[in-house]
């Protein structure tokens, strides 16, 4: 069966500076892969290519075809959600302003049930409908990137560092809550992580990103387990 | 390449004092003089929003300042026309000076808009009755009236034993002081201040990390950049012999911009064209339609096509044409 | 302070009229906050757009369209006209720095400003020669105040509500405030951002289609050059209110046109003459003390 997510050997640089030299990688459905590696390893970029957020070379298909011309608001509606790096919420807006663009794509299914899922994972959604989003604390902006991209039924979520400044016990409950989704409703998520422990546990696959290139992949397992890539590549 | 640039520059000074000479007969001083006019005026207003990164929409306010000071010196002072030009300077350059002040404390964007004000305010302000007598009010102020200067203005020039014409005269003043003023503004913008000039438009936080007191560069700026309005106006308001509140309306100070625009913000060589475009536009618009607002059109469309296609004006573009032989000034 | 009875006759009347050029003012200022919020820039022609769609409907009026029926279709021709504008001409900069798309919405001005010469001449017109409102004026509690006024607040009230309504409580105006705040995250939900911005350059023309068609009204005659003064009393407007709230343009809108009001009529030092200067010194003013204005958000700059 083809993979969910294929990207085969793009190249994408901000203006003359080239950021990737060749990534090739894949999400199978159902999988949580992580992108590993370092600062400035082109993990980011990854992500923005898949979403459009940046101009490529090279192929990234989605569901067997190849995405043409790609934008993010085409990519939106092929069924990709991508949460930012920085959470790209809108903090002049409220939480449930924010939980309806999520939905902004969606035709079918009510607007209240979408919401009412979403609030299942995030029961504090609810009680906090009003609040403008930048007076939530960190996590909770995470939570609500989450919940907005997850309104949207996406096929396939992209996670960029959901861990940066956020509490270590804020962190694990975002994993879990991936976790649950992976395994409750079968979402397909490619995860960028700086923090490698963490991600490698959450994922089944991993790919070892240096300097715009794959340097290492496989199972998180082995990759967990070996201690010269973990002293090497994951700095732990 | 170290050879050529003196090269270039003493081509392009030898080709500039014979057009100044041999000026042919169908373009007349007055038109000379006015496109020096608009050299001065364009030049000032480079320094401010080319290198600074500011952008003044009222530059036709700084010579407003410099025309009336000139006029009200000239016509109620007796003062000689020529020795009222380096005062209507810096009337101009004092009026920069109150204006960047408070400016250094604005963003861009909300600059263009004081400076809009500034230009739409001033015609306004120029006839408010309670100014009357010092202004002239609507009426404005006739130059050369004054028994003492009565004809003077129009009389021939006596210069080193050559009898030239009124207009000659004020043509061969306007371009020599435009020389003067290109090479104080070259001396400025290659030394240290023009440097800080640039590194403010280019970054006013890493300008401001480097050491460079940015209020006072800014200000300074602002401030010299009026200075040379006001020349401008003053030479603008003799040529004129006359000036009224609406001699510097808005559409001066939006076409002073447009020059700049063609000039090339942030460089010195477009400035003839950028001058000779505001000077022969209007007559070339002509052979369009001899309909009132066509010239505004040409220049509006020129304005948006140019900011459209060309980000860095006519010599930018020439600039990068002539790139292995030029530098920037 | 008014004494007698026709000292606060006069007094209420100037309050009157000053809300009724406030109201202009306010539908050019809530222009301005749009395509400022959705940009980051002002648009320095939106006066000129705004006496270009009136000398529009004065076409049309010449043509045998009635009053009203060349208002609603102006208001359309001036939406479809502000949508085109933005595709056409400032799509091309979208990314560029904020002084770029300035100068050239200065040649945008520039460009209109001759093309109603040219189309039009400078020739003066009365505009309407049917009227919106009765220029009659009716009794409240003794004071004689003119329908016109009251005409054109409440017109512009209601439009401004129905703007209100658009932005709050529809998809479009969410995905219209998302685009303005945030591009790229609304990119991410799938709002097409080029389009909202569009769309806002259109509500923002047909804004200013209003308080054109109100200022040749209310400010006779219709001439190319009408709108100059109101687009600084629009700035100023929209500064005072702080250039990222729409209510702050609103109400600093009403709040100057009375404010200039009773300054001209109270003040002989300012009389109607310095109107103007005092509309720039009050932008220097708000700009100097209280750069977000008084609704407005804060964006700090420390240098």
């Amino acid at each position: 069966m083809a993979p969910l997510l294929e990207l085969r050997d793009v190249e994408a640089a901000y203006g003359s500076v080239k950021a990737l030299h060749g990534v090739s990688l894949r999400v199978n459905e159902g999988e949580v892969v992580a992108v590993l590696g370092a600062n400035g390893a082109g993990k980011t970029t990854t992500l923005r290519a898949v979403s459009g957020l940046v101009g490529y070379t090279g192929a990234i298909a989605f569901e067997g075809r190849t995405i043409a011309r790609p934008s993010p608001e085409r990519v939106a509606r092929l069924g990709i959600a991508h949460v930012p790096e920085g959470r790209g919420i809108f903090s002049e807006l409220s939480v449930d302003e924010n939980l309806r663009l999520g939905a902004y794509v969606r035709r079918n299914g009510s607007w209240k049930d979408e919401r009412a899922r979403v609030t299942g994972y995030f029961p504090w959604f609810e009680r906090r409908r009003g609040q403008q989003a930048g007076t939530l604390s960190g996590g909770e902006q995470q939570m609500l990137a989450l919940g907005r991209a997850l309104i949207g039924r996406p096929r396939l979520l992209l996670l960029d560092e959901p861990s940066l400044g956020l509490a270590p016990i804020v962190v694990r409950e975002i994993f879990s809550i991936v976790t649950r989704l992976n395994e409750e409703e079968g979402l397909s998520v490619l995860v960028v992580e700086q923090n490698a422990r963490l991600a490698l546990r959450a994922a089944a696959r991993a790919y070892v990103l240096e300097v715009g290139r794959v340097a290492l992949e496989g199972p998180s397992d082995e990759l967990a387990r070996n201690e010269s890539v973990r002293r090497s590549y994951l700095g732990y | 390449m170290r050879v050529v640039r003196p090269v270039v520059t003493v081509l392009a000074v030898a080709a500039a004092v014979a057009a100044v000479f041999l000026t042919p007969r169908w373009v007349s001083d007055i038109d000379l003089a006015e496109m020096g006019v608009w050299f001065i005026a364009i030049l000032g207003l480079n320094i401010v929003t080319g290198y600074t990164g500011q952008i003044s929409l009222g530059h036709g306010a700084f010579m407003a300042a410099g025309g009336y000071a000139t006029a009200i010196l000239v016509a109620d002072h007796g003062v000689r026309d020529l020795w009222t030009i380096p005062l209507a300077g810096l009337v101009g350059g004092l009026a920069g000076f109150v204006v960047g002040v408070p400016a250094l404390r604005l963003t861009g964007l909300y600059l263009a808009l004081v400076t809009f004000g500034l230009a739409v305010a001033t015609p306004q302000l120029l006839k408010w009755d309670k100014i009357d007598g010092f202004t002239g009010g609507n009426g404005g102020i006739q130059l050369f009236n004054e028994d003492a200067l009565l004809g003077k203005g129009f009389e021939d020039v006596e210069v080193l034993g050559h009898s030239l014409t009124f207009t000659r005269a004020v043509h061969y003043l306007t371009w020599a002081i435009a020389g003067a003023l290109l090479l104080l503004a070259w001396l400025i913008l290659r030394g240290a201040p023009g440097r800080a000039f640039r590194a403010t438009r280019d970054s006013e936080i890493a300008a401001a990390a480097s050491g460079v007191n940015l209020a006072a560069h800014k200000t300074a700026a602002f401030a010299i950049s009026a200075f040379y309005a006001g020349v401008a106006g003053a030479l603008y308001v003799i040529a004129a012999a006359f000036v009224s509140p609406d001699t510097f309306p808005v559409s001066l100070s939006l076409t002073l911009l447009v020059g700049a625009v063609v000039a090339g913000l942030g460089s010195l060589w477009g400035l003839v064209a950028g001058a000779a475009f505001i000077t022969f536009a209007d007559d070339l618009a002509e052979n369009v339609s001899t309909a009132p607002g066509v010239p505004d059109t040409v220049y509006g469309l020129v304005l948006v096509v140019l900011v459209l296609l060309l980000p860095t004006g006519v010599a930018g573009g020439l600039r990068r044409l002539l790139s292995p032989l030029t530098s920037r000034l | 302070m008014p004494q007698s009875a026709t000292d606060v006759a006069d007094f209420a009347q100037q309050v009157v009229s000053g809300l009724s050029s406030g109201s202009i003012y306010a539908s050019v200022a809530l222009a301005i906050v749009i395509v400022y919020r959705s940009t980051g820039a002002v648009n320095f022609a939106q006066g000129e757009m705004a006496t270009f769609t009136t000398f529009v409907a004065w076409t049309l009026v010449d043509h045998g369209l009635g009053y009203w029926g060349a208002f609603a279709l102006t208001l359309l021709i001036a939406f479809a006209g502000g949508i085109v504008l933005e595709r056409v001409l400032i799509r091309p900069v979208e990314d560029a720095p904020v002084l770029t798309v300035v100068i050239l919405t200065i040649g945008l001005f520039i460009a209109l400003n001759g093309l109603m010469n040219w189309i039009w001449s400078a020739q003066v017109r009365s505009f309407p020669p049917n009227r919106p409102f009765p220029t009659r004026t009716i009794d409240v509690g003794g004071v004689a105040i003119s329908i016109q006024d009251i005409g054109i607040v409440a017109v512009t009230l209601a439009l401004v509500f129905a703007l209100y309504v658009l932005f709050q409580h529809t998809k479009v105006g969410l995905a219209l405030r998302a685009a303005a705040l945030d591009r790229d995250s609304s990119r991410l939900v799938g709002v097409r951002v080029g389009w909202m911005l569009a769309l806002g350059w259109g509500l923002a023309a047909a804004l200013g289609a209003v308080a054109g068609l109100f200022t040749a009204a209310a400010f006779p005659p219709l001439e190319p050059n009408m709108m100059r003064a109101v687009l600084i009393y629009a700035f100023a407007a929209a500064v005072l209110g702080g250039l990222t709230s729409p209510v702050g343009a609103v109400v600093g809108g009403l709040a100057l046109g009375v404010t200039l009001n009773l300054l001209s009529a109270y003040v002989d030092f300012v009389g109607t003459q310095l109107r103007l200067p005092v509309a720039l010194v009050l932008i220097l003013g708000v700009l100097l003390v209280r750069p977000a204005g008084l609704f407005g958000r804060v964006a700090v700059r420390r240098v």
